[in-house]
């Protein structure tokens, strides 16, 4: 930081804000058509800072649109700190997802621990209590030391901060490819449960009401965390990044108990709350007063500060963690003062509202900012982008498809299952607390997570999805794919969709291919969102995840949480019974771009992908869950990555059962991946029930049996595989390739 | 103002997980004449006094809280006197 | 009988314990803040996992200088019953009521999953309803679980039979003898690592651990009435 701000006319020729990230012409514009004089150097902050890509979401906003957001079942759609969903009882579900990447790329502990900070915040300030995190992780290949320890530093970031919140990590996904070695993805998730009576939102009205500051002190960590998120990685930029912020998760437990107290026990006293995540105290400040179309004015000598002699634009700008903001009904300021002082913390009042439309600084006795506040919020020019096909798509469709040659399916089974992205990743999952609060009835390492709901017979599902090979051979299809696919991980838990959460994460959208693959996939992802009428509630976008010069795979990950109607109904993921009978449901196609044993076997990916047709999933999906909620199914597991061998494989693995099994398919075809199916077992005396409820076509395939032996007679040949033996392999393939030098 | 630095290590016996995963990492890096680590904690504290009060009051925390004698042992260092 | 689940900032398990009191178990239960200095009232004191304090410096080292530490010591000095599980054992431990301490896990990271136990000593109030040498699954969620003590204190354990429960199968954290949970030499103070209040539905996949608190209230009313 400089010690002497430049001014006006020097910012004007100097150019300072380029590096922010604000553009010239948006700079030009700020001068001319929202102030008419030149912003002086805080305001030019304040504004980089605002129209930033992270907190305006000026480039994807044309798409984002897209997505279906409403239904007679969302309380609150995007906007808020998360979106609320209704699911009977009074009660709500309330969940966001929220990325991380890119301060986890440069400190993996701390980035990730701070990714499952923020998350949180968003879901206690919406009056909701978090009963459970999930997260998705993309890692390179496990092979350099760098990407060890990357992987190491997450998990251990992520448990560290859960676990001390006491939030149980129930569940996840984690996938490995070349593309995220120099750009891994963290992406969080955060579920809350609620009354609907203490439902809260962001905004700071009513003139006079004041407006406080609770939880950790401001410092000088993470200034401009939201514009760097906004920019893209070089290994020379190393030198550039800005201070990480470092969480603190007994501060941030302390602040949830305390700010739960205060949302559901003294309403009254509160206008509204939001978290101050990314851009700090402008941002959340700014969006409290634009929401409500307020005018606001704060005191920055009164924010609490850790570091000496801060100016108001490394105040404004900080993103110092574990703080919120209140607005707080004039008159009541004490008795929140008190509030947070049992929890050993401290709440300042740092500004009111004031009439107007104006945001007003003061600091050091002068005016620092004085511009309207829809300038920060309303204003920001949306960008037009460029889209293009990209060459490798168009490419691709001129291509004849890859068909596998399978001699020993066997074999190739065995090997897919060590495959990192498919193998165990219990030695990650094991060292987070997936219990505490005692409501998992299904914790990690099934198709979805299950909490019960205290009090209730009602339990809740929740999933993350994302394959970005998938979008990446084809963003549209792919994006359908990922909704179905974590749709199908809810209905195997017996489980109703009912909304879905994203993060959104690209590449560089300046490049025209990859806005095209943005805008296509949530073409897709928007599509099978409205068949599955799971509306999109709330999200992020996470673009510039590129590591010199070479875009991620497109991943949206799909958040979706779904709704048990019944405990007697969560429906297992693992064979329950010796004589019960197998059906795989869904039909068998050639998929085989983009799958695991392409991947395998090629060493890449390629190919372009056949349709997904919504409509006939979602009516299958939907006679599943209504023959599950009849009592006629024992256990169900969704058919992914590796497709149906593996599957069969992994829904014996912790039984001390078999599966005896003959089918018409191929031996490729066994690995195929075509989307929206499922295994499923039926007790005989229930066959008759369950194949009058399922109408479409499911295929007998075969028994469970009594000895722990795989054994397939398929079109063009056999197997026999012991389960012990493969499923020793499955577990250790990743401890494996975690210990062993490069 | 004295300015005191108080160690806390562990008591010789006590068998020390993170110095053996240190040792073994310095190994692979190809050290080995490095034969052995471990890992302790310090803690810098500016203490109001005479330097008698000071040495007793680094004493009385340092036995009261920051040591777990069942497991571990201190010493401490003036690092300056004002 | 009446039990205090004591909630110290940063505990996050208290809720645990608070609904296999309440729910499962039926029994008369109350939260009772870290701020307060008296158990009046009381039969019983639980101490549940968590974070106390962050864990910062050591687990549970802050922890042992709230303002209810010192009923607490009354209250087990009286012979009355304390259980601390997890961040609880870890506190009793740093308090002096147990002796020993509890390391970071041999594998330095914390683990969270169900382990076998063997109950070393049904003898207890804390275990009437186990058989002797039974085992038995309960989850275990730390990062710092390994139990130290010297030679003396553990031979001395050992004589006394103040050894409760020991991991029967593997070791998770390099424990000592394969110590899970110990009592105080008098026996009306338990601390260990696993969590019992998470084994007290079927719902939940495991009930191992409900004896433990029918044990606890089936003694304390034999107790009661001893008294009368």
């Amino acid at each position: 930081m400089i010690a002497t701000e430049m001014s006006p006319q020097e910012i004007k020729s100097n150019k300072p804000y380029l590096d922010w990230g604000l553009s010239e012409k948006e700079y030009n514009y700020i001068c001319e058509k929202l102030l008419k004089r030149l912003p002086n150097y805080t305001e030019t902050g304040l504004f980089a800072v605002m129209w930033s890509e992270h907190c305006s979401y000026k480039k994807s906003k044309p798409v984002l649109r897209e997505f279906p957001s409403q239904n007679e079942r969302v309380l609150q759609g995007p906007g808020e700190g998360a979106g609320i969903v209704d699911i009977g009882d009074k009660q709500a579900v309330v969940f966001k997802a929220e990325s991380h990447n890119h301060p986890s790329a440069i400190e993996p502990y701390e980035g990730a621990a701070t990714g499952v900070g923020g998350i949180i915040r968003d879901i206690f300030s919406m009056g909701a209590r978090p009963i459970a995190m999930l997260d998705s992780l993309h890692f390179g290949e496990i092979k350099q030391a760098r990407t060890k320890y990357l992987i190491n530093e997450v998990v251990a970031g992520i448990g560290g901060y859960g676990n001390c919140m006491g939030i149980p990590t129930v569940g996840g996904e984690m996938t490995f490819d070349d593309c995220y070695t120099g750009n891994p993805l963290v992406n969080a998730m955060c579920v809350g449960l609620m009354e609907q009576k203490d439902m809260q939102v962001g905004r700071a009205q009513g003139i006079g009401n004041a407006v406080m500051y609770v939880g950790a002190k401001t410092g000088r960590d993470g200034i401009h965390g939201a514009t760097f998120a906004s920019a893209d990685f070089s290994d020379e930029k190393e030198t550039q990044r800005s201070a990480v912020q470092v969480g603190d998760p007994f501060m941030e437990k302390l602040l949830m108990e305390a700010c739960l107290e205060l949302t559901n026990k003294h309403a009254d006293w509160l206008v509204g709350i939001q978290d101050m995540g990314a851009a700090g105290l402008v941002s959340s400040s700014c969006e409290m007063a634009s929401k409500a179309g307020s005018g606001l004015e704060l005191v920055l000598d009164d924010v609490p500060q850790r570091e000496p002699e801060m100016s108001a634009y490394e105040i404004m700008l900080s993103e110092s963690q574990e703080r919120m903001l209140l607005c707080i009904r004039a008159g009541f300021e004490q008795k929140v003062k008190k509030l947070f002082e049992d929890y050993g913390l401290e709440a300042v009042v740092i500004g009111r509202v004031v009439a107007g439309k104006q945001y007003l600084l003061k600091h050091n006795g002068q005016t620092v900012a004085d511009i309207p506040v829809s300038s920060l919020t309303d204003d920001v020019l949306e960008e037009a982008s460029q889209e293009q096909v990209p060459q490798r798509i168009l490419q691709a469709q001129k291509k004849q498809q890859w068909i596998p040659q399978i001699n020993n399916a066997a074999e190739v089974l065995t090997k897919l299952l060590q495959q990192p992205t498919i193998a165990s990743k219990k030695m990650f999952t094991q060292t987070y607390d997936s219990q505490v609060r005692t409501n998992t009835v299904v914790g990690p390492g099934s198709d979805a997570a299950v909490l019960r709901v205290r009090g209730t017979k009602k339990a809740l599902a929740m999933t993350t999805d994302g394959n970005g090979r998938f979008v990446y051979l084809d963003p549209k299809i792919g994006g359908k794919m990922a909704v179905i696919e974590a749709a199908a991980n809810l209905i195997a838990s017996g489980a109703l969709p009912l909304a879905v959460t994203d993060c959104l994460n690209y590449g560089d959208p300046n490049d025209p291919a990859i806005y095209w693959e943005l805008h296509q996939s949530v073409l897709g992802m928007a599509e099978a969102c409205r068949t599955l009428d799971t509306p999109v509630i709330s999200g992020n976008v996470s673009l510039y995840n590129e590591s010199n010069g070479k875009a991620i795979y497109p991943t949206p990950m799909i958040g979706m949480v779904g709704l048990i109607r019944d405990l007697k109904h969560i429906i297992p993921s693992f064979v329950q019974h010796q004589g019960d009978l197998v059906y795989l449901v869904g039909q068998t196609k050639q998929d085989f771009a983009g799958s695991e044993l392409q991947k395998m076997q090629l060493g890449e990916i390629s190919g372009s992908l056949n349709e997904v047709n919504t409509t006939k999933i979602t009516l299958r999906m939907k006679r599943l869950l209504t023959a599950m909620e009849k009592g006629l199914v024992a256990s169900a597991h969704d058919l992914s990555e590796g497709g149906l061998a593996v599957a069969l494989a992994e829904t014996t693995f912790g039984t001390k059962y078999g599966i005896k099994g003959e089918l018409s398919l191929s031996g490729a075809e066994l690995f195929s991946e075509t989307a929206g199916r499922f295994i499923v077992t039926v007790a005989p005396a229930k066959q008759k029930q369950f194949l009058a409820e399922m109408k479409d076509k499911v295929a007998l395939i075969g028994k469970v049996s009594g000895e722990s032996q795989l054994h397939l007679t398929y079109q063009d040949g056999q197997f026999n595989l012991d389960l012990e033996v493969v499923k020793g392999l499955w577990e250790d393939a990743i401890p494996c390739l975690m210990k062993s030098k490069d | 103002m004295t300015n005191v630095r108080i160690f806390v290590t562990y008591k010789e016996s006590v068998f020390d997980p993170q110095g053996e995963t240190i040792t073994e990492a310095i190994h692979s890096l190809g050290y080995h004449e490095v034969k052995q680590v471990h890992v302790g904690k310090f803690f810098d504290v500016e203490v109001e006094g005479n330097i008698e009060k000071v040495k007793e009051t680094v004493a009385q925390i340092s036995e009261q809280l920051l040591v777990n004698f069942n497991l571990e042992t201190y010493r401490y260092e003036i690092m300056e006197e004002a | 009988m009446k039990i205090a689940v004591v909630v110290f900032p940063g505990s996050n398990c208290d809720i645990d314990l608070y609904e296999a009191l309440h729910t499962v178990c039926h029994a008369d239960v109350a939260y009772v803040s870290h701020t307060q200095k008296s158990l009046a009232g009381f039969d019983a004191v639980m101490l549940p996992g968590g974070f106390s304090y962050g864990d910062y410096l050591r687990s549970g080292a802050i922890a042992r200088f709230s303002n209810i530490m010192p009923a607490i010591i009354e209250f087990a000095q009286a012979g009355k019953f304390v259980f601390g599980t997890c961040n609880g054992f870890q506190i009793l431990t740093e308090a002096g009521l147990l002796p020993g301490a509890l390391k970071r896990n041999n594998g330095l990271k914390f683990i969270c999953k169900t382990v076998e136990l063997e109950v070393s000593n049904n003898q207890t109030a804390f275990t009437t309803q186990y058989q002797a040498g039974e085992h038995i699954s309960l989850p275990i969620a730390h990062a710092d679980g390994s139990y130290y003590a010297d030679k003396a204190t553990l031979e001395k354990l050992e004589r006394n039979g103040q050894v409760v429960f020991r991991y029967a199968g593997e070791n998770p954290n390099g424990s000592l003898n394969n110590i899970a949970g110990i009592t105080n030499e008098q026996g009306n103070v338990l601390g260990m690592m696993p969590h019992p209040e998470r084994a007290v539905e079927a719902l939940l996949g495991n009930e191992d651990g409900l004896r433990l608190f029918k044990s606890i209230l089936e003694n304390g009313k034999i107790k009661e009435e001893a008294a009368l």
